[in-house]
């Protein structure tokens, strides 16, 4: 299952850090962030609930970059 | 410029103001740290309280926590000297201010990107019993009949069912010739009316219509990275670790051996600035981003930042004929019947008829020359004969139409023709009447391309007999080719071209019957690819109009926006290691740091907008 989700974040470098960290959660499968058109595309893994990872993942981007939002 | 920038501007703007005031105050000791802290904190209290939030987290190459670190440090041997605050403040001033440009840069290019691609409709009127009423395009249903206005954007893709207009493609296609249409046309979602009131019956939904479909693509292409980017994200990792590690070696060793340890610390300091990935980082999707979209104003639709990187490697390019350098419909070419005493017009008049029911492309091409061909002759007993032709009865004679076989078969002494081309016999009664001959023309631009190319690189690939190949490479300048070959031949040939070729091999093709190979070239391209979805999916390149220059045009913009990358990256690199080596040997100072961080990130930015900029 692929979603696509608006973010926003201010740097480049923050935009691969944030997909670092998406990438890292537990329950996702891949994932791309694209810092120019500010969108952020999740495969999650068979059988999870998207809205609970996507939780998950918000709350590990946030870590890295206090100032992203990813918009669920 | 959005709220957060202008905000940022504002601090920036008073920071900078009272630091140049504060240079004319005579004040020295504590007043002076207090009031030059002032400026300190306006530009730069988010990213103290940014380097805050990564310490918790343990995040030591946080760039806020560097940036901190820095100018704190800076701040601290200002103290200690009782010297000059202005070096830490400006720091964290340009640092705001290179934040700041990077933000405005890169708004700016999304804003620029989507609208050269304004072909997003925002309406469309459907009739209702109270007149026109404007709904959302996703809310109309298939088969609805919708109208547009002169001057509005058609929303959906759909048929004319009223009215006459012409259509400005342009935004679509980068063809600036406008379209006629007229009631039956098919018209797709993106074109502007110009002219006429249209009304057409929608044949798709909005999410599957051109416009969307191409929107999408072109939005989702940034997302597919190339090399050059998992690159500079893969350097940036290690980067900023590396240098931090060298600043606190530089720091503690110097400094123990010699004791000189307020030189080594500015010298630590110095890298910290350095360690900044952003200028990096930033300028390598920018540059894909404007390239991909610059392209699509052309009626070029890159479908990856990684398929623009590897054409611009290509260079070996294989092509279809049929659809590709011809223009893949046939057309009657000439018709000989006058050495036999049979009248032309006639000659194609029966043809026509007897190809009635047929949908061959030959059959159509017939019916074509022919237009009025539903008249009040009588067409009896069409049989199709296999490998032949067809045999008809018109207005009771008995009319055969098909190749040499089919006339050996009926006893009809036919006649070589000279031209080369498909040779259509007909013979009536059993007694040879003459021939039609069919030819596919090479389109107008075919010769330029194929010129623009470099004709030694090119080859074509087609099922088409050896003869018409020969003609076609012939008059275009080709010098490889391969002819009568099955799909399954396309792809072995192509195998061996891709094993032989140096460079990327790329395959041109019209996205008929030659999904397989497109598939297996490292970059496929589709053309005449409008309204057709099943090019659209299997190329990796999509070229809107059949205007085969568009190749080489691609191949252009992919290389000047793959060399803008490189410079990126090689002057990035090379001032920050420049600066790094200066500032460890003593040689450069903070403001050369602040140059190897800012500076080299706005030259990087600007560089890359002039992706957008497209080659001529």
């Amino acid at each position: 299952m692929k979603k696509t989700y608006k973010i926003d974040v201010d740097c480049a470098n923050c935009a691969n850090l944030m997909e670092a960290e998406t990438k890292k959660t537990a329950g996702v499968k891949d994932a791309v962030v694209n810092f120019m058109t500010l969108k952020m595309k999740v495969e999650f893994e068979d059988g999870v609930d998207a809205k609970e990872v996507m939780g998950r993942v918000r709350e590990n981007c946030k870590r890295v970059e206090k100032d992203c939002e990813i918009f669920l | 410029m959005n709220a957060k920038q202008k905000k940022n501007l504002a601090r920036i703007l008073i920071a900078a103001a009272i630091l140049i005031a504060l240079n004319f105050v005579e004040i020295h000791g504590v007043g002076k740290f207090f009031l030059y802290l002032i400026p300190y904190l306006v530009v730069g209290y988010d990213i103290l309280l940014k380097a805050f939030h990564g310490l918790k987290n343990f995040r030591a190459f946080d760039e806020s926590l560097l940036m901190t670190i820095a100018t704190v440090g800076a701040f601290a041997l200002a103290i200690y000297e009782d010297g000059d605050y202005t070096e830490a403040i400006a720091v964290m001033l340009f640092y705001q201010i290179g934040e700041w440009f990077q933000s405005y840069a890169v708004g700016k290019s999304r804003k620029n990107i989507s609208e050269l691609m304004d072909i997003r409709p925002d309406y469309a009127n459907v009739e209702t019993d109270d007149g026109l009423e404007q709904v959302d395009p996703d809310e109309v249903e298939i088969g609805t009949v919708i109208v547009v206005q002169p001057g509005e954007k058609i929303p959906i893709d759909g048929v004319v069912v009223e009215g006459n207009s012409t259509l400005n493609t342009v935004a679509l296609t980068g063809e600036s010739l406008p379209r006629e249409v007229s009631s039956g046309a098919e018209v797709i979602s993106g074109c502007i009316n110009l002219n006429g009131v249209l009304k057409i019956r929608t044949t798709k939904e909005f999410g599957e219509s051109t416009a969307s479909k191409i929107l999408e693509l072109v939005e989702d292409a940034s997302s597919r990275k190339s090399k050059s980017e998992d690159f500079i994200a893969k350097f940036a990792r290690i980067y900023t670790p590396v240098v931090v590690i060298c600043a606190a070696a530089l720091a503690i060793i110097p400094s123990i051996i010699s004791g000189a340890w307020e030189t080594w610390i500015y010298r630590a300091l110095i890298f910290l600035v350095i360690s900044c990935p952003c200028a990096l980082v930033i300028s390598i999707p920018l540059s894909f981003f404007a390239g991909i979209g610059g392209a699509s104003r052309e009626g070029i639709l890159i479908k990856g930042s990684n398929f623009l990187e590897t054409l611009s490697k290509v260079k070996t390019v294989v092509m279809d004929k049929t659809g590709t350098l011809t223009q893949g419909s046939f057309e009657v070419d000439a018709v000989h019947s006058k050495n036999l005493n049979f009248d032309a017009e006639k000659l194609l008049h029966l043809a026509a008829h007897v190809e009635r029911y047929s949908t061959h492309p030959i059959a159509n091409s017939l019916r074509k020359a022919h237009p009025n061909e539903r008249d009040d002759c009588t067409v009896e007993d069409v049989e199709e004969i296999s490998g032949r032709g067809i045999r008809a009865k018109i207005n009771g004679q008995v009319v055969c139409v098909g190749n040499e076989k089919f006339m050996d078969e009926v006893g009809a002494a036919w006649k070589e023709c000279y031209k080369v081309g498909t040779i259509i016999h007909v013979a009536v009664d059993g007694k040879y009447a003459g021939h039609v001959v069919i030819s596919d023309a090479i389109k107008p631009h075919a010769k330029e391309a194929v010129a623009e190319l470099g004709a030694e690189n090119i080859f074509m690939l087609t099922g088409d007999t050896e003869k018409i190949s020969a003609k076609v490479a012939g008059e275009l300048g080709i010098k490889n080719y391969r002819s009568e070959l099955l799909p399954a031949d396309k792809v072995s040939e192509f195998e061996k071209i891709l094993a032989a070729s140096s460079g990327s091999v790329a395959f041109v093709g019209d996205g008929i019957n030659d999904a397989p190979v497109l598939s297996r070239a490292d970059v496929g391209i589709a053309m005449g690819a409008l309204g057709s979805d099943a090019a659209i999916e299997a190329a990796d390149v999509v070229l809107m109009d059949d205007d085969p220059r568009k190749i080489s045009r691609a191949i252009k913009i992919s290389r000047k926006c793959l060399s803008i990358v490189k410079q990126n990256i090689f002057f990035a690199i090379g001032v920050k290691f420049l600066c790094l080596i200066l500032g460890a040997i003593g040689l450069a100072n903070m403001w050369a740091a602040i140059f190897a961080d800012v500076g080299v990130m706005i030259l990087a930015v600007l560089n890359s907008i002039r992706t957008m900029i497209l080659p001529k």
